[in-house]
């Protein structure tokens, strides 16, 4: 495990198509990085699906409350809710793409609102819109089953001895209900950020990074650079990898950081 | 109870929840019904563009027939079965001894081995690709199931291992300390006591990483080139570009790799569910 993320920083500083001989040539590639206009598409990308993703927790956290009652079937229901967390990426991608398909499903409608033959997925500026709905939309059925579990392990009697002291509404749920729920919260934020950096599934589905660039995100954008049609230069795709490794190292070592507080409370 | 019971609400706040439930489940899986209707049509209706009326004609089988023949959506399922039934076997085998390991002994590098193993969970898999697609070249595994079924299993022990090692770490200690009193081995310790107490935590997992493993296709694009060992979710990226517009049996498709896990989950629900949310009640 640990290994591999080494050798992928040492190719970072190669010249390397995979076959002939790798050419040592220092930091060139971070250089090249620098003024790589794609890079920073990629890279703005990669924050949009950070910033929307992050809507699935209290999106999630809503839901969860909704479907919080005990009425006939609603074991069903909630795991209908749930559904689309446990198909495939792949089929969700496949589905959306035949969505925005302005001759498939949204046409109809776009043709009443006068945006006939619009096609999300090919239009520069909402390419990206476009996939995060699609990614987000099972990330939030995870949030909401987060919440669920959370919302059944609440403390009643402090509930009631709130509701006692008259809170009521939203002041029940901001200080009384909210605290509780912390560690589900975590988590979900916890997931969603994963989720959000992980978006190369649906990225390659449904428009492969394009039109010219505008969707990509950095892991896509480093997959294509090392091992598509547009030819393979591991060094520079390494490279690409180090910058979203170093990005997520902050946050596995926040995260390590508050595993180890709740291990030595626990020790 | 958060929020009030609803039996406790006024009467038109009950009919209103009750109607308002399938309501917003039905508005929540219109992508999901979408493909299903597309899936029975026939190609008449998707050039007439008839996607939301009812289908003329039922013809869910013909369409999955024609995939069928037409593809090699068959080779597609097994491999995805060849390389998800191992995977899941192979990674919960070994993290349960991991697990056991981190959980009941201390040693020095306990806590350290712990933490690599969680972040490892967190490391965007990109950094890993280039070096670990050449080891696979280097060890010929390329393009095979082996192969992939070897990394899944090396990626996923990660997490189980995370999983594992909090599961036991709930076991009461004492249990072990008297078998070892009675002068049960270590090895007789983890198979006899462990393995039985902890087999909600392995069910769990199994149906967990059974999911994650059938619908990975990062690692399906990278260490798989050729139809004879890919899985159905690169299978059917490569169909979806075939397939523009038939889309039909593009959703017949779908669906077939959909149904696996979905099964998978309604027969285990209640494991999954106390997988994923797994410390979502403690911290």
């Amino acid at each position: 495990m640990i290994w591999p993320i080494f050798n992928s920083l040492y190719i970072s500083l190669l010249q390397w198509d995979g076959l002939s001989p790798a050419i040592y040539i220092g930091i060139s590639n971070y250089i090249e990085l620098l003024d790589d206009e794609y890079f920073y598409i990629s890279l703005m990308n990669n924050l949009k699906w950070l910033i929307f993703f992050m809507l699935a927790v209290p999106i999630g956290l809503g839901l969860a409350i909704f479907l919080n009652q005990t009425i006939f079937g609603i074991r069903l229901i909630k795991s209908l809710f749930f559904f689309p967390f446990v198909i495939s990426q792949v089929v969700i991608g496949i589905i959306f793409s035949w969505f925005y398909n302005p001759r498939g499903v949204i046409g109809p409608f776009l043709d009443k609102i006068g945006l006939s033959n619009y096609a999300i997925l090919a239009d520069e500026n909402f390419a990206t819109y476009g996939i995060i709905f699609a990614g987000i939309y099972p990330q939030i059925a995870y949030c909401m089953i987060l919440y669920l579990t959370g919302l059944n392990n609440l403390n009643t009697d402090q509930i009631e001895a709130g509701r006692m002291d008259g809170a009521k509404g939203l002041s029940l749920f901001k200080n009384i209900i909210l605290p509780q729920l912390k560690p589900a919260t975590f988590l979900a934020i916890v997931v969603t950020v994963i989720g959000s950096l992980r978006s190369f599934d649906m990225v390659a589905i449904m428009t492969q990074g394009g039109p010219y660039g505008s969707s990509n995100v950095l892991a896509y954008y480093m997959f294509e650079t090392a091992l598509s049609e547009y030819g393979y230069r591991m060094g520079y795709g390494s490279a690409i990898a180090a910058v979203l490794f170093t990005i997520m190292m902050f946050y596995i070592l926040f995260f390590i950081y508050r595993m180890y507080q709740s291990e030595k409370k626990g020790l | 109870m958060f929020p009030i019971p609803i039996q406790k609400r006024p009467l038109i706040n009950r009919v209103s929840y009750k109607i308002l439930v399938p309501v917003s489940l039905f508005i929540w899986l219109i992508p999901l019904l979408g493909i299903m209707l597309t899936s029975i049509r026939g190609l008449g209706d998707i050039t007439a563009g008839n996607y939301w009326g009812m289908p003329s004609e039922f013809l869910l089988f013909t369409n999955i027939k024609e995939v069928f023949q037409n593809t090699p959506m068959l080779t597609y399922i097994i491999n995805s079965f060849k390389i998800t039934i191992p995977t899941v076997i192979g990674a919960v085998t070994i993290s349960c001894m991991t697990g056991f390991a981190l959980a009941s002994y201390k040693f020095k590098a306990n806590l350290f081995i712990f933490f690599t193993f969680i972040a490892g969970n967190f490391v965007p898999f990109q950094i890993l690709m280039i070096p670990v697609r050449d080891l696979t070249f280097q060890m010929g595994l390329y393009d095979t199931v082996t192969g992939l079924v070897l990394f899944h299993v090396a990626f996923q022990t990660g997490f189980c291992t995370l999983f594992m090692r909090n599961f036991i770490k709930a076991l009461p200690n004492e249990l072990f300390e008297a078998a070892r009193i009675d002068g049960t081995s270590e090895f007789n310790i983890f198979l006899k006591i462990v393995v039985p107490l902890t087999r909600p935590a392995i069910a769990a997992l199994s149906v967990l990483i059974f999911t994650f493993i059938w619908n990975d296709f990062f690692w399906a694009t990278v260490l798989i080139q050729g139809q004879h060992a890919m899985p159905i979710t690169a299978g059917l990226k490569s169909l979806n570009g075939q397939w523009v517009t038939v889309y039909h049996l593009l959703s017949a498709g779908s669906i077939m790799a959909a149904v696996p896990p979905v099964i998978m989950f309604f027969l285990m629900q209640k494991h999954f569910i106390a997988g994923l949310t797994l410390g979502a009640s403690k911290g």
